[in-house]
C-alpha cells in the first residue's frame, strides 16, 4: 500500500522535472510579487519590516493557488485519474501522494527562497528563521486544503478562478498564524503559540483533506 | 460472477436505459451493441463503479460493488476511450507504474517483454508523446498482458490499431476467455472465439436491453 503512495510521489516529481516550465512559474511569481513591494514602497526600513510577514505570506498563498489548478487537471485529461479510481488502493492515499509531490515541487521551493527575499525587508536572521519554519508548516496545509478545491472544480470551465474563490477563505487561518508567527517574533512576543497553531492546522488538514478530496474526485469523474 | 440487477442510468435529462438485467459468468464474453449515444460507455462505466447508477445495482459474486469498494477493483481491468498513460513518461515507466498501482509486482524485464509482445520493440523507452495514436493504444493495452484480474471491461479497444494489432488483441481476449476470464467489450469488429460463450446485448432506442 505504501508502495503505491511512493510510486505516485515519484511519478509526479518525474513528470514535473520533465516539464520544468510549470515548476518555475510558481516560484518566479512568488519572487516577483515579494520583490515588487520594496520597489513600490521605497527604502523605508521600518515600514518594510512591518509589512514583511504579511506580504511574504500573501504572496505564498497566491503562488500556491496558481499551481493548484494543475494538481489533478492533467491526470483527468489523459485518463490516468480514471485508472487511479479503479485500482485496489485507497484513493485517499493516492491523493496524499499527489499532494505530497505537488508540495515538494511548488511549496518547498517557496520556503527555501523566502529568507533571501526577506533580506529586502530588513528582517533579522532570527525572524527569517521563523519565516522559513512557518512556511514549512503552512504551505503543506495550503496544498492539502487546495486539493479539495481542485478536486471539486475538476473539469469545469473557468475552474482556475473558482478554485481560488473556494479555497482562499479556507486558507485564512493558515495566513493569520503564518504571518502572525513572524510578526510575533519581530515584536519580541515569541512565535511559539502561532507555530503550534500552524502545526495543528497541518495535522488537521493532513487527516481530513485526502478523504474530502478523494470523495470530490469521485464526484467530478462521473 | 457479475450480475446486473435492474440497472437504470440517466445522463442529463435523458434516460439511457432502465430495467437492464443480465449476468456474466466465467468464460463468457459480452459484446455490447448499440448506435452512437445509446449508453454503451455509460453502462461500462457504471459496471466499473465510475458512475453511480440512478437505480439498480451491479453485483460481484452476489455483493453490491459499492459495498466491495477497492476489493472489486482488484477483479477489474478497464480500458476506456482515453488511454490513461502519461505523455511525458516512457512506455516502460507507464506500464510499471500502472502495475504497482494494481498491486502486481512486475520486473523491468517483464514490462519490456509485454511491450515487445504488443509490437512496440524499439519504442519501449521513448516518451509516449512521440508515439503515434495506435502505438499509444498499444502501450495502454499492454497492461492486459500482465493483469491477473478476471473481469476485463474494454471500451472500443480496437480503435486506432492496425490489422496486425487487432489480430493480436483478439487472440489475447480469446485466451483470456478460455482461461475462464470475463470480458465485456464494445467494438464494431467481430470477435471470434474458439471456446466460451459470446453474448450479445443490444442497447436500443426503447432503452431496454435483453440478452
Amino acid at each position: 500500500m505504501f508502495e503505491a503512495f511512493l510510486i505516485i510521489v515519484r511519478r509526479d516529481i518525474t513528470l514535473a522535472m520533465r516539464r520544468r516550465s510549470d515548476l518555475f512559474t510558481t516560484l518566479f511569481f512568488f519572487v516577483i510579487v515579494v520583490s515588487l513591494f520594496p520597489l513600490g514602497i521605497g527604502p523605508e526600513m521600518n515600514t518594510l519590516r512591518l509589512i514583511a510577514p504579511g506580504v511574504v505570506w500573501v504572496a505564498a498563498l497566491l503562488a500556491s493557488m496558481l499551481a493548484l489548478e494543475r494538481l489533478f487537471a492533467a491526470d483527468f485529461e489523459d485518463g490516468t485519474l480514471e485508472q487511479m479510481l479503479l485500482v485496489p488502493q485507497p484513493l485517499s492515499l493516492l491523493v496524499l501522494g499527489k499532494v505530497t509531490a505537488h508540495w515538494l515541487v511548488t511549496g518547498l521551493p517557496l520556503a527555501i527562497v523566502a529568507p533571501l527575499l526577506g533580506l529586502q525587508y530588513d528582517l533579522s536572521p532570527e525572524a527569517l528563521g521563523v519565516l522559513v519554519v512557518s512556511l514549512l508548516l503552512g504551505t503543506p496545509a495550503l496544498s492539502l486544503i487546495g486539493a479539495i478545491g481542485a478536486a471539486l472544480t475538476l473539469g469545469l470551465r473557468g475552474g482556475g478562478v473558482l478554485v481560488s474563490l473556494l479555497v482562499l477563505p479556507l486558507c485564512i487561518p493558515v495566513l493569520i498564524f503564518g504571518a502572525g508567527a513572524v510578526e510575533a517574533n519581530v515584536s519580541g512576543l515569541g512565535e511559539q503559540g502561532h507555530l503550534s497553531m500552524l502545526g495543528a492546522l497541518l495535522v488537521l488538514s493532513l487527516l481530513f483533506s485526502p478523504l474530502a478530496a478523494s470523495a470530490a474526485l469521485r464526484i467530478s469523474a462521473e | 460472477m457479475l450480475e446486473i440487477v435492474d440497472l437504470e442510468c440517466v445522463r442529463g435529462d435523458r434516460r439511457l436505459f432502465s430495467g437492464l438485467a443480465f449476468s456474466l459468468e466465467s468464460g463468457e464474453l459480452l459484446h455490447l451493441h448499440g448506435h452512437n449515444g445509446s449508453g454503451k460507455t455509460t453502462l461500462m462505466r457504471a459496471i466499473c463503479g465510475l458512475i453511480r447508477p440512478t437505480a439498480g445495482e451491479v453485483q460481484w459474486n452476489g455483493t453490491d460493488i459499492r459495498r466491495l469498494g477497492e476489493e472489486f477493483n482488484r477483479e477489474l481491468a478497464y480500458v476506456g476511450h482515453r488511454n490513461g498513460i502519461k505523455d511525458d513518461l516512457t512506455g516502460v515507466e507507464n506500464l510499471r507504474i500502472s502495475c504497482v498501482l494494481d498491486g502486481i509486482a512486475v520486473s523491468e524485464a517483464k514490462a519490456w517483454d509485454a511491450l515487445e509482445q504488443m509490437g512496440l520493440k524499439g519504442c519501449e523507452d521513448l516518451p509516449v508523446r512521440v508515439l503515434s495514436q495506435g502505438q499509444k493504444r498499444r502501450v495502454s493495452l499492454a497492461r492486459l498482458l500482465l493483469h491477473a484480474s478476471p473481469l476485463w471491461i474494454l471500451d472500443e479497444p480496437f480503435t486506432a490499431l492496425d490489422k496486425a494489432a487487432v489480430g493480436f488483441l483478439q487472440t489475447v481476449i480469446r485466451s483470456h476467455v478460455e482461461r475462464a476470464g470475463m470480458v465485456i467489450l464494445t467494438t464494431h469488429q467481430e470477435v471470434s472465439l474458439t471456446r466460451g460463450q459470446v453474448k450479445q446485448l443490444q442497447l436500443g432506442w426503447k432503452g431496454d436491453g435483453d440478452v
